[in-house]
C-alpha cells in the first residue's frame, strides 16, 4: 500500500513539473498536452485515494504510520517525510483530489484565452501535491512543509495575473499576514520539539498527556501550562491560513486571483488546512481547556462578524468569500466544541458547495466577460440555465436548507456549540445561531441579485449572454451531487459512529457529540425534525428578507442602510480593520523600519563598521604593497630578520 | 645497501621519469617542424606512464630502500598521484598559452619532468640527503622555468631574485641540516628523529630547527620568506606561474611532514611556536595585501601565502586530523591555484591577460571559462559547497580541536576580508562590461581539463569524505 500512498501526491507533482517545465521549455508542448499532464496527475491521485478511502473504510485496513525516507538525523531527533494514513486522512484526500479534480476540468474553460495557461496548470497541480503532503504527514516537519508548500502557491496564483496593481496588492498582503500565523505555527512546532523531543505526531501525542503539569513562564511571572502554549501557537498559524479573525483580512482580497483558484484554494482545501491541523491535533488541544476556548471564541467572532460583511459587497467573489470566512468560523466553532468530527463533517460538505459556487460564479463572470459587479447582472436564470439550478443547490447546501449537506454539518455545529460546557460557549452559540439568518441573507442577496430581477448588464453584455461551455458546466454539476448528497449519506458514520477511531480525540467529558447521538433517528427524520428548530425558521426568514428586499421592495435597501448608518459604514469599512493594519501596523513597521535602516543600518552597520573597516584595510593593504619594494636585498633583509627572530626566540627559550 | 634488482621497482616512476625526461630532451633536439608537440606527447606520457606504475605498484605498508635514503610509503604514493596529476593538467592548460607565444619548444616539458623527478624524490625522502637532492632538483628546474621567455625583461628579473633568495634559503637550510648531522652523527630521518625526541633542549638542535625552517618556511612561501612568490608569479609566464603555483606546494608540505614532523617530531612544541607566527603573519598579510593588487597573477601570489597560512595552521594543530587537515588542505589548494592560473594561461594566449581589468565581463565572452572561475574563486575564499570550505573547516576544526581558538578566530576574520578580492573578480567577470566583444577560446583539450578541474572542486566540495579519509589515513 505504501505504494498507493506514495503515489497520491507524486502523481500531481509529476503533472505539474511537466506541466510547468516542459511547458516553459519546450513550447512545441501544446496547451492541451500541459492541462492534460496536470489533469491526468489529479486523476490519478484521486483514483488512487478512492483505493485508499476504501481501504480505510470497508475493506477494513489498520491505520499507517510510517516513514518513506530519513531526511536526517540530528541530536537524536529524526527529520522525516512519513505519511500516516488513518480514516481523517482518507476523507481528506478524497475530498481535496475530489474538487481538485473539477477545478482542473474547469479551468480548461474557464482560463480558455489566458496567455498564462500552462503556468496555471502548472500552479493548480503543485497545489494539490502541496496539499496533499499536508495533510498525508505523520510529522510536524512535513506538516510545515505543506503549509508553507500551499501558502507559497497561493501567493503565486493571487498574483496570477501580475500585472495588475491590485493582484500583487493582494498577494503580498495575503503574504504578509500568513508571515504573522506561520511565524505562530512554527514557534509552536519549536516548543513541541523542545519539550518532547521528537516531531512524530505519535510521539508527541503519547507524550502529551504526560506533560499536562510542565508549565513555562511566558511573562515574567506569568506561569502557563506549555500544552496551552502550544495549542495556542498553533492555533495562531491556523488562525493565519484558515482567515480567522483578526487574521482573515487577507482572505477577500484573494479574490484578486482568478476564479478556479478562488474555488479551489481559498474556499475549498487550502483554507481548511488549519481547521484540519486543529483536529488532527485533537489529542493536544483536548489537553487544555484555556486553549479551546479561545478556539471557540475566535471562530464564534468570525463566524458572525465576517458574515455581516457579505451583506455590502457588490462583487460576487466577495460575497462567497466572506461566506467562506464566516463559514470557516463555524468549523472553528466545532473545534473549540471538542467536536472536530462535526468541524471536519463540514469542511468536506462545504469543499464541497463552496467550490461549486464558486466555479457557478466563475460561469457568471465568463458569461459576462468577466464583470463581477451584481449590480450589473441579474435574470441571468433565463441565460443560464445548468448554473441557474447549481447555483440554487449550493446556495441552498450553505445556508443549511433540511436535507442538503450543509444542513447536517451546520446543524450539528450549532448543537455542539449548544451542548459544550467550556468558557465562551454561550457566546459561540447565539453567535453561529444569529450566523445562520445572515448567512441565508447574504447568499440569496447574492442568488436573487444575480439569477433574478432586472437585467441590469448593457446591451453589448446582453447579446453575448449563453450558458458556459460543457467543460464548465459538467463540473458544476459533478459538485452539485455531493453538495445535495454527501451530507445525508454519510452523517451518521462520520459523526456518531466513532469512525475516525484514534485519528480524533476527544475526552469522554468534553464529547458533546455523544450527547447529540442519542437524539439522532436516521437523517430522514432528522430532516423533517428540523422544521421545529430555530435555525430553520432563521434560514427560511434570511431568504425571504433577501426576497422582500432585493426582489419586491428594491427601495428597503436604501432605507435599511439610512436607518442603521453606523453599522453600515462599519460594514462598508469591513469594521476598519484594513485601515487599522495599514495605518497602525503596516505604518509603524515602517516608521520603525526607516529608523532602523537610517540609524542602525546607514549610520552605524554601513558607515562605522562595514565602510570603516573595509577603508581601515585599503589603507592597510596600500601602505602594505609597499614592503614589497622589488629590491632583492630587501627581500634578503626580511629573511634575515625573520630567521634572526626565530633563532633568539629558540634560544632565549633555553634561559 | 642494495639487496637485489627486484628492490628497484619501488622507484621504478622515479626512473621512468627520469628516462622519460632525457628521452624528451633528446627527441626535442631531432624532432623536426612541429617540435613542441612531439615533446608534449611524450612529456604527457612520462606523466601517464608514471602515474601507471605508481598504482600498478602501490604498496599498503612501506618500505624503504638504498639504506632508508628513499622511502615507499602510502603517504609518498598519495602525493606523488596528486603531483603526476596536477602536472597533467598542468601541462594541458600551457601547451595553449607556449604555441601562442612563441615558447612551444621542448624546454618547458623538459624541466617541468625534472621538476616532478625533483618533488618525487623529495617526496620519498627517508634521509636528509635525499631530501636535499629532490628540493634542490625542483628549484633549479623551477629557475631556469621561470627564465623560459628569455627576452621579457620581467621574466629575467624574477629568475634572478628568485634563484638569489632561493640559493639563501637553501643555504641556511644546508647549514641547519650540517647542524643536525652535527648533533646526531646520522643523515637519517629516522635517527634524527629519535635524537630529537631524546633530547628537545638541545641548544644546537633548536639552532639547527630555525635554519630548517627557514628552508620550509621559503619553499611554501610563508611570511616573512615570501618576498619571492609575488614577484615570480607576477614576472614569469602564465604557463610557468601555473607550474610553480600548483604541484610545489604539494612537495612543499610533504618537505614539512618529512623534515619537521618525521624528522623534528620531538620538537613539535618549539617548531609549532614558529609557525604560528608565520602562519598569522601569512594569513594576514596575503589576504590584505592581496587586496591592493590590480594584477591577477600577483593577486594570486598574495592569496597563495595566505592559503599557505592555513595550511600550517593544520601543521601546528600537531594532532592525527591537524596533518590529515593540512594534506587536505595541500592537495586541495593545489587542485584550486591550477585551475585559476589554467584560467590565467587560456586567457593570456595572445597577450598576458595579466590586469584584473582584462577579466571584465569574461561571462560574455566565454560563460563557461566565467563559470568555471567563479567556482574556483568561491572555492579559494571558502565559499560552500566547494571544496575550498571544506578545507578551511577540517583545518580550524583540528585547531580549535587542541584548544587554539583564538587562531581560528583570527584565520576566519582574515578571510573574511580575503573574500573581497576574490569576488572582485567574479563581480568583474558577471557585472561589468567586456572591453572587447572577441570570445575567448580554450579550446578541447584545456576546456576538457579546466572543466573536470572545476567540477572536481565542486564535486570533492559536495563530497569530501573519501580524499579526507584517505588524508587522515596516510598521514597517520
Amino acid at each position: 500500500m505504501r505504494y498507493v500512498y506514495l503515489g497520491i501526491p507524486l502523481a500531481p507533482l509529476a503533472g505539474a513539473i511537466v506541466a510547468g517545465l516542459f511547458g516553459a521549455f519546450w513550447p512545441r508542448l501544446g496547451r492541451a498536452a500541459c492541462h492534460w499532464a496536470a489533469i491526468l496527475g489529479v486523476a490519478v491521485a484521486f483514483a488512487l485515494s478512492l483505493v485508499v478511502l476504501w481501504e480505510q473504510t470497508l475493506g477494513g485496513g489498520e491505520p499507517w504510520n510510517g516513514a518513506i525516507y530519513t531526511w536526517m538525523v540530528s541530536d537524536g531527533i529524526r527529520f522525516e517525510i512519513g505519511f500516516l494514513v488513518d480514516r481523517l486522512t482518507a476523507l481528506m484526500v478524497t475530498t481535496v483530489t475530489f474538487v481538485s479534480l473539477m477545478v482542473h476540468i474547469y479551468t480548461i474553460g474557464y482560463m480558455h484565452d489566458d496567455p498564462g495557461y500552462r503556468r496555471f496548470f502548472a500552479y493548480i497541480a503543485l497545489f494539490t501535491f502541496s496539499m496533499l503532503m499536508l495533510v498525508m504527514s505523520n510529522n510536524f516537519l512535513q506538516l510545515f512543509f505543506g503549509w508553507e508548500a500551499v501558502g507559497l502557491v497561493s501567493y503565486l496564483l493571487i498574483g496570477f495575473w501580475f500585472k495588475r496593481e491590485t493582484a500583487i496588492y493582494a498577494n503580498l498582503k495575503a503574504f504578509l499576514v500568513n508571515r504573522v500565523g506561520d511565524f505562530g505555527f512554527v514557534l509552536g512546532i519549536a516548543a513541541i520539539l523542545a519539550y518532547f523531543h521528537s516531531l512524530d505526531y505519535a510521539d508527541v501525542f503519547t507524550a502529551a498527556p504526560m506533560a499536562r503539569d510542565l508549565t513555562i513562564e511566558v511573562l515574567p511571572g506569568l506561569e502557563w501550562p506549555v500544552i496551552t502554549l502550544i495549542c495556542l501557537l498553533l492555533f495562531v498559524g491556523a488562525m493565519g491560513k484558515s482567515a480567522q479573525v483578526p487574521l482573515h483580512v487577507w482572505l477577500p482580497d484573494s479574490m484578486e486571483g482568478p476564479t478556479p483558484i478562488s474555488a479551489l484554494i481559498h474556499a475549498a482545501t487550502m483554507v481548511t488546512a488549519g481547521i484540519f491541523m486543529v483536529a488532527r491535533m485533537s489529542p493536544l488541544y483536548e489537553l487544555s481547556e484555556t486553549a479551546l476556548s479561545v478556539v471557540l471564541v475566535i471562530g464564534a467572532v468570525t463566524a458572525f462578524a465576517t458574515g455581516l460583511l457579505g451583506l455590502v459587497q457588490h462583487d460576487i467573489k466577495r460575497v462567497i468569500a466572506y461566506s467562506t470566512l464566516s463559514q470557516l468560523g463555524y468549523m472553528t466553532v466545532a473545534l473549540g466544541a471538542s467536536a472536530y468530527a462535526a468541524a471536519i463533517f463540514h469542511l468536506m460538505t462545504h469543499a464541497f458547495f463552496k467550490a461549486l459556487l464558486f466555479l457557478a460564479a466563475g460561469s457568471v463572470i465568463i458569461a459576462l466577460h468577466h464583470e463581477q459587479d451584481m449590480r450589473k447582472m441579474g435574470g441571468l436564470r433565463r441565460y443560464m440555465p445548468v448554473t441557474y439550478w447549481t447555483a440554487l443547490i449550493g446556495s441552498l447546501a450553505l445556508i443549511g436548507t433540511p436535507g442538503f449537506s450543509g444542513f447536517y454539518s451546520k446543524e450539528h455545529i450549532i448543537e455542539a456549540a449548544h451542548g459544550a460546557s467550556r468558557w465562551g460557549a454561550e457566546l459561540a452559540y447565539w453567535a453561529v445561531l444569529a450566523g445562520v439568518f445572515v448567512t441565508a441573507l447574504y447568499t440569496f442577496r447574492m442568488f436573487f441579485l444575480v439569477f433574478h430581477g432586472r437585467e441590469r448588464m448593457d446591451e453589448h453584455a446582453r447579446a453575448h449572454l449563453r450558458e458556459s461551455p460543457k467543460v464548465v458546466t459538467v463540473p458544476l454539476v459533478l459538485l452539485a451531487i455531493p453538495s445535495v448528497a454527501v451530507g445525508a449519506l454519510t452523517i451518521e458514520p462520520l459523526l456518531f459512529g466513532g469512525w475516525f477511531g484514534e485519528a480524533i480525540r476527544v475526552a469522554p467529558e468534553h464529547d458533546v457529540l455523544a450527547g447529540l447521538a442519542a437524539h439522532f433517528h436516521g437523517a430522514w427524520a432528522y430532516a423533517l425534525h428540523a422544521v421545529r428548530t430555530p435555525p430553520f425558521w432563521l434560514a427560511a426568514a434570511g431568504v425571504l428578507t433577501a426576497a422582500v428586499v432585493y426582489l419586491w421592495r428594491p427601495a428597503l435597501a436604501g432605507l435599511a442602510v439610512r436607518v442603521a448608518r453606523p453599522l453600515y459604514l462599519a460594514l462598508v469599512h469591513k469594521y476598519w480593520a484594513d485601515d487599522f493594519n495599514e495605518i497602525v501596523l503596516a505604518g509603524g513597521a515602517r516608521r520603525l523600519g526607516r529608523l532602523l535602516w537610517q540609524v542602525g543600518d546607514v549610520l552605524v552597520i554601513d558607515g562605522a563598521m562595514v565602510n570603516g573597516t573595509a577603508r581601515l584595510v585599503g589603507m592597510v593593504a596600500a601602505v602594505a604593497r609597499h614592503v614589497q619594494t622589488g629590491y632583492l636585498y630587501h627581500y634578503a633583509f626580511a629573511m634575515l630578520i625573520g630567521l634572526l627572530a626565530m633563532t633568539s626566540w629558540l634560544l632565549g627559550l633555553m634561559r | 645497501m642494495l639487496s637485489t634488482l627486484s628492490d628497484l621497482t619501488l622507484m621504478a616512476p622515479e626512473l621512468w621519469l627520469a628516462a622519460m625526461a632525457c628521452v624528451v630532451l633528446v627527441a626535442d633536439v631531432y624532432a623536426g617542424g612541429g617540435r613542441g608537440t612531439v615533446a608534449y606527447l611524450l612529456a604527457q606520457l612520462a606523466l601517464l606512464g608514471g602515474m601507471w606504475l605508481l598504482l600498478a605498484d602501490a604498496v599498503p605498508a612501506p618500505e624503504a630502500l638504498f639504506g632508508g635514503a628513499f622511502l615507499r610509503d602510502p603517504l609518498a604514493d598519495v602525493l606523488k598521484a596528486a603531483v603526476l596529476v596536477l602536472t597533467v593538467a598542468v601541462f594541458a592548460y600551457a601547451r595553449g598559452y607556449l604555441q601562442g607565444r612563441g615558447l612551444d619548444r621542448g624546454e618547458y616539458y623538459v624541466l617541468g619532468l625534472f621538476g616532478v623527478l625533483g618533488m618525487m624524490v623529495l617526496i620519498s625522502a627517508g634521509n636528509l640527503l635525499t631530501l636535499y637532492l629532490g628540493l634542490e632538483l625542483l628549484a633549479l628546474s623551477l629557475y631556469a622555468m621561470v627564465a623560459l621567455h628569455r627576452d621579457s625583461l620581467e621574466a629575467s628579473e624574477a629568475a634572478m631574485k628568485y634563484f638569489v633568495l632561493g640559493a639563501l634559503a637553501s643555504g641556511m637550510m644546508l647549514y641547519g641540516i650540517s647542524l643536525l648531522y652535527g648533533v646526531t652523527g646520522s643523515l637519517a630521518l629516522d635517527v634524527v628523529a629519535r635524537a630529537a625526541a631524546a633530547d628537545a633542549s638541545d641548544p644546537v638542535m633548536l639552532l639547527a630547527l630555525a635554519f630548517v625552517i627557514v628552508g620550509v618556511a621559503f619553499k611554501l612561501g610563508a611570511v616573512p620568506f615570501h618576498m619571492w612568490i609575488p614577484d615570480v608569479y607576477h614576472g614569469a609566464p602564465a604557463a610557468v606561474a601555473l607550474y610553480v603555483g600548483a604541484a610545489p606546494k604539494i612537495a612543499g608540505f610533504a618537505l614539512a611532514m618529512r623534515l619537521l614532523v618525521e624528522g623534528l617530531g620531538g620538537l613539535q612544541a618549539e617548531w609549532a611556536d614558529m609557525l604560528v607566527v608565520l602562519a598569522v603573519l601569512s594569513i594576514a598579510i596575503g589576504n590584505v595585501v592581496a587586496i591592493a593588487q590590480t594584477n591577477i597573477k600577483r593577486m594570486l601570489g598574495y592569496s597563495t601565502i595566505s592559503h599557505i597560512g592555513f595550511l600550517l595552521l593544520g601543521l601546528i594543530a600537531g594532532t592525527r586530523d591537524g596533518y590529515g587537515a593540512a594534506m587536505f588542505y595541500a592537495l586541495t589548494y593545489a587542485l584550486m591555484a591550477a585551475g585559476a592560473f589554467g584560467v590565467v594561461a587560456i586567457m593570456s594566449r595572445r597577450s598576458e591577460a595579466e590586469l584584473l581589468d582584462d577579466y571584465r565581463g569574461l561571462n560574455a565572452r566565454n560563460p563557461w571559462l566565467a563559470f568555471m572561475m567563479l567556482i574556483l574563486m568561491f572555492s579559494m575564499a571558502g565559499v560552500p559547497p566547494t571544496v575550498g570550505f571544506y578545507a578551511k573547516l577540517t583545518v580550524l576544526k583540528a585547531v580549535i580541536d587542541v584548544g587554539a581558538l583564538w587562531l581560528a578566530v583570527v584565520a576566519v576574520a582574515f578571510s573574511i576580508v580575503g573574500a573581497f578580492y576574490y569576488l572582485r573578480v567574479v563581480k568583474l567577470m558577471y557585472f561589468d562590461e567586456p572591453p572587447e566583444e572577441a570570445a575567448v577560446r580554450a579550446g578541447l583539450q584545456a576546456g576538457t581539463v579546466l572543466s573536470a578541474n572545476g567540477l572536481a572542486v565542486l564535486g570533492l566540495g559536495l563530497l569530501p569524505g573519501a580524499l579526507l579519509a584517505l588524508c587522515l589515513q596516510v598521514v597517520g
